[in-house]
């Protein structure tokens, strides 16, 4: 990325608010503030995806994150509690260390990352420039992303849709899909 | 049903355009960002707005469960189905080219939105499902707080 391009404040912006947000989640005790938060949370990420031109992850995550998730974990937390129960010190010590030696994993393996937006990427410079080349004369579609997902990468996305149909099976199975109203025929 | 009367006249209002922006983000997704997934969690996201603001048995008639059940099964089976189709019609399994005689891009064009369908059915499905799972447990007896 060039030092004149704007965005790049965007993204520092979202990534300090990001930031924020998740300290204050970890500091809350009340579980409706924490579900809301988490969707904030999902709603700022959205806008950060789109600064940084995923508008398809951006949809995705906007309406999953922010919508589904959000309504998902308050219909749980109405089964739970309202609040969540004081963590121990010992907890808090463990967490500390498990952080810190992932952040210093993560620092450690930042040295080999490309810089951000760099073109001569592994990923931009092999498959990726194929598919940007080839889809125009193949396809013949202007979003290249939807060639790669449907038609190059069939398979790989056949394979989500059933994982996506596995997870719909196992909750049913876990969670009985007509809900409440088979346990009152029951006679329960 | 929610005794706001403001939220109901709202989303009676954007239940549609939700599932409008839905579906143009599907049958656009060739043009623009989008596709099978990003759709079919907005057009769950359109039911599970109508149930929060309608009640939980008004969604239930209108998208009945059973829907979701079949759906599920359904909208992957329509993905396996194109490659399946482009199998018999003489090429790869999901080589959509062959779907058009004339093997011109209306193949890859037609394949390309018949596999996003199906995603878009299965999305669209386990998140109402998993809504359905979620919203219609009640809490266990003897522990309601309020």
């Amino acid at each position: 990325m060039t030092g004149g391009d704007i965005t790049q404040y965007f993204d520092y912006l979202f990534m300090i608010m990001l930031l924020f947000i998740g300290l204050t989640i970890i500091r809350l005790q009340n579980l409706f503030a924490v579900v809301m938060l988490t969707g904030v949370y999902s709603l700022i990420a959205a806008a950060w995806f789109v600064s940084l031109g995923a508008a398809d992850v951006a949809i995705t995550e906007a309406a999953v994150g922010a919508g589904i998730s959000t309504v998902l974990l308050l219909a749980a937390m109405l089964l739970t509690a309202r609040e969540a129960k004081p963590t121990t010190a010992f907890r808090h010590w463990a967490a500390l260390v498990v952080m810190a030696a992932a952040g210093v994993a993560v620092f450690y393996a930042l040295g080999d990352l490309p810089v951000y937006g760099a073109a001569d990427t592994p990923a931009n410079t092999g498959p990726g420039m194929a598919y940007i080349e080839r889809t125009p004369s193949e396809i013949n579609i202007p979003n290249v992303v939807t060639a790669v997902l449907a038609s190059y990468r069939g398979f790989d996305t056949m394979g989500e849709v059933f994982v996506v149909f596995a997870a719909g099976v196992g909750v049913a199975l876990l969670l009985n899909l007509s809900g409440a109203g088979r346990r009152e025929e029951d006679g329960e | 049903m929610s005794p706001y009367v403001v939220l109901r006249v709202v989303s009676k209002l954007l239940i549609p355009l939700i599932f409008l922006y839905g579906f143009y983000v599907h049958f656009h997704g060739e043009y623009s960002p989008g596709g099978g997934f990003a759709a079919g969690v907005v057009v769950g996201v359109g039911v599970i707005l109508y149930a929060l603001i309608f009640g939980l048995q008004a969604a239930r008639k209108a998208v009945p469960p059973y829907w979701a059940r079949i759906g599920m099964a359904l909208g992957a089976l329509i993905f396996a189905g194109v490659g399946f189709i482009s199998l018999f019609m003489g090429g790869n399994y999901l080589d959509y080219t062959v779907l058009d005689p004339n093997r011109t891009y209306l193949g890859q064009h037609i394949g390309i939105v018949a596999v996003e369908f199906g995603v878009l059915v299965s999305v669209t499905a386990v998140i109402i499902a998993i809504f359905y799972a979620f919203a219609g447990r009640e809490r266990p007896a003897g522990e309601a707080e309020d």
